[in-house]
């Protein structure tokens, strides 16, 4: 192989469109190739987890990783990943804060493994058959990786460097970080790579927000005729932009479609769900609990909409108190 | 249901847990409530720690979760009468956030008492006193949330501990919006 800097790929919990973000880079992604040797991608590529254990520590240079963290499988392929890498990237919203697939840390373990086998509309399960850790047959032990209580974002398991925020990153904020790392002048450990303003700067209908916002009811995209100009927040559509990163450059409302916060929060927001509740809450037109309750019922899932990609990395990490949350008082 | 208090009960134990409340009382009216109750020599629970925030309408929702992820058991706001805040309408904004935090709190499992927004204007001493002692006996009532243990009791099934990572984490993320 040759002397070219080694980029891998990883996926944990994922559905693959961070994947797609990749080969989205099209005729670019030839340049890429170019300036790399691409040691490890399962999605595209026969290397196995032997040929990434072979490797010296710290001898890839950027590796990528995307997708939630549920599995003590996907632990072991971080902590490897981790061993043999000198920048580890948090590549798109769920190993950036645990993404769609965070949702599931409103459930327990219980709850989720008796959908799953037992109680989902597909499932023919009478004996209530569940998958087990450990398997023995003639001699022969086959395990499975265990199946944790949570999902947890790439950082809450291991060091990471960079965070690429996205769902999924577009191809030229992709491009841009890698350019950015192969340069070698590296930005600040913990960086997020994109720009460090909300998405209402980015917003091509950012001068029809009014600054004086007032929301008397709560419409949903789906049952109304949305103004493709106007402000989405002023027609009462809940928009994540005043709390959400910019960088997408504003692709869902260029769509007519308002943000749903995936680029993450900026750096100056700790619980990107608190922080948008915050500023959408405030500008209902009530003053008395009875009519602002009667305005926001028009939100129904307000952990659904304002954790959207957030949950697993938000101040509370996850429901408690369910089954599995045990805690000794001291 | 909110199921959150669900913990062993350590028996045998000496020390008496006592419920710690962070309490953001608005300069004009709640903290000068809270200080005319001192000066009156009413007395009241000592659990509540009183941070003074210029207006009901600073206090960020981050801000409560906050406290609870570093291991407070309640969180009481204390603002202007309606009608009354210093700034016009900051005291309407809180209520507005206030309502639906309350709602997300419910979902995430956190009990609703311990979490109280009460308007306490700047001659109601004797409220503050109310308030503080009637929360700190409900919060007992429930129990310590003890956050913090549960994060590390969380982070038990992974195999490589993360929590001296977390401690620096925590430090970088000290600073709130």
């Amino acid at each position: 192989m040759s002397d070219k800097p080694k980029i891998a790929f990883y996926w944990c919990a994922s559905c693959g469109g961070c994947e797609e973000s990749v080969v989205d880079l099209a005729e670019d992604i030839l340049m890429v190739l170019d300036a790399v040797d691409i040691v490890f991608w399962p999605v595209a590529l026969d290397f196995k987890k032997k040929d990434v254990e072979a490797m010296p520590d710290g001898s890839i240079l950027v590796s990528l990783v995307n997708g939630a963290l549920r599995t003590s499988e996907q632990e072991e392929m971080v902590q490897l990943m981790r061993r043999k890498s000198q920048i580890l990237v948090a590549y798109g919203s769920c190993a950036h804060l645990g993404g769609i697939p965070g949702l599931a840390n409103q459930f327990d373990r219980e709850q989720i493994l008796k959908y799953v086998y037992e109680e989902a509309p597909t499932v023919e399960n009478p004996q209530g058959i569940r998958p087990q850790l450990e398997h023995r047959e003639n001699g022969r032990t086959t395990t499975l990786p265990e199946f944790w209580k949570m999902v947890r974002s790439l950082d809450q398991v291991v060091e990471v460097d960079y965070y690429l925020p996205g769902c999924p990153p577009t191809p030229k904020l992709l491009k841009e970080a890698l350019l950015t790392l192969l340069s070698g002048k590296l930005p600040a450990k913990g960086s997020v790579l994109a720009p460090d303003i909300a998405l209402c700067e980015d917003c091509p209908r950012k001068d029809s927000k009014p600054t004086d916002l007032k929301i008397t009811e709560f419409k949903r995209p789906l049952w109304t005729d949305v103004d493709a100009e106007k402000c989405l927040l002023a027609q009462g559509i809940v928009c994540m932009g005043p709390a959400t990163r910019g960088g997408c450059e504003a692709l869902c409302v260029r769509g007519n479609m308002p943000c749903t916060g995936c680029f993450g929060p900026t750096s100056r927001v700790k619980d990107q769900g608190a922080k948008i509740l915050s500023s959408v809450c405030s500008s209902v037109d009530a003053n008395t609990e009875h009519e602002i309750d009667r305005i926001l019922s028009g939100i129904p899932d307000p952990v659904g909409t304002f954790y959207r990609y957030g949950l697993a990395a938000s101040l509370l990490r996850r429901k408690l108190g369910v089954r599995d949350d045990v805690v000794e008082v001291k | 249901m909110s199921q959150e208090p669900n913990r062993k009960e350590k028996t045998g134990s000496q020390d008496r847990w006592e419920p710690r409340i962070v309490a953001f009382f608005c300069n004009w009216c709640t903290y000068t409530a809270a200080d005319l109750a001192g000066v009156s020599r009413l007395k009241h629970a000592p659990n509540a720690r009183i941070i003074r925030v210029m207006c009901s309408g600073r206090v960020d929702p981050q801000f409560v979760l906050d406290a609870f992820a570093r291991g407070a058991d309640g969180v009481l706001v204390g603002g202007c009468h309606p009608g009354d805040c210093h700034y016009q309408e900051g005291n309407y904004k809180a209520l507005r956030r206030f309502q639906l935090f309350k709602r997300i709190l419910h979902e995430m499992g956190i009990d609703q008492a311990r979490f109280r927004l009460e308007w306490i204007s700047a001659s109601e001493g004797e409220k503050v006193k109310l308030v503080v002692n009637d929360m700190v006996e409900r919060v007992r009532a429930l129990g310590p949330l003890e956050l913090p243990s549960r994060f590390r009791e969380w982070d038990s099934e992974l195999k490589t501990s993360a929590e001296a990572e977390n401690v620096e984490r925590e430090e970088v993320a000290a600073h709130v919006g």
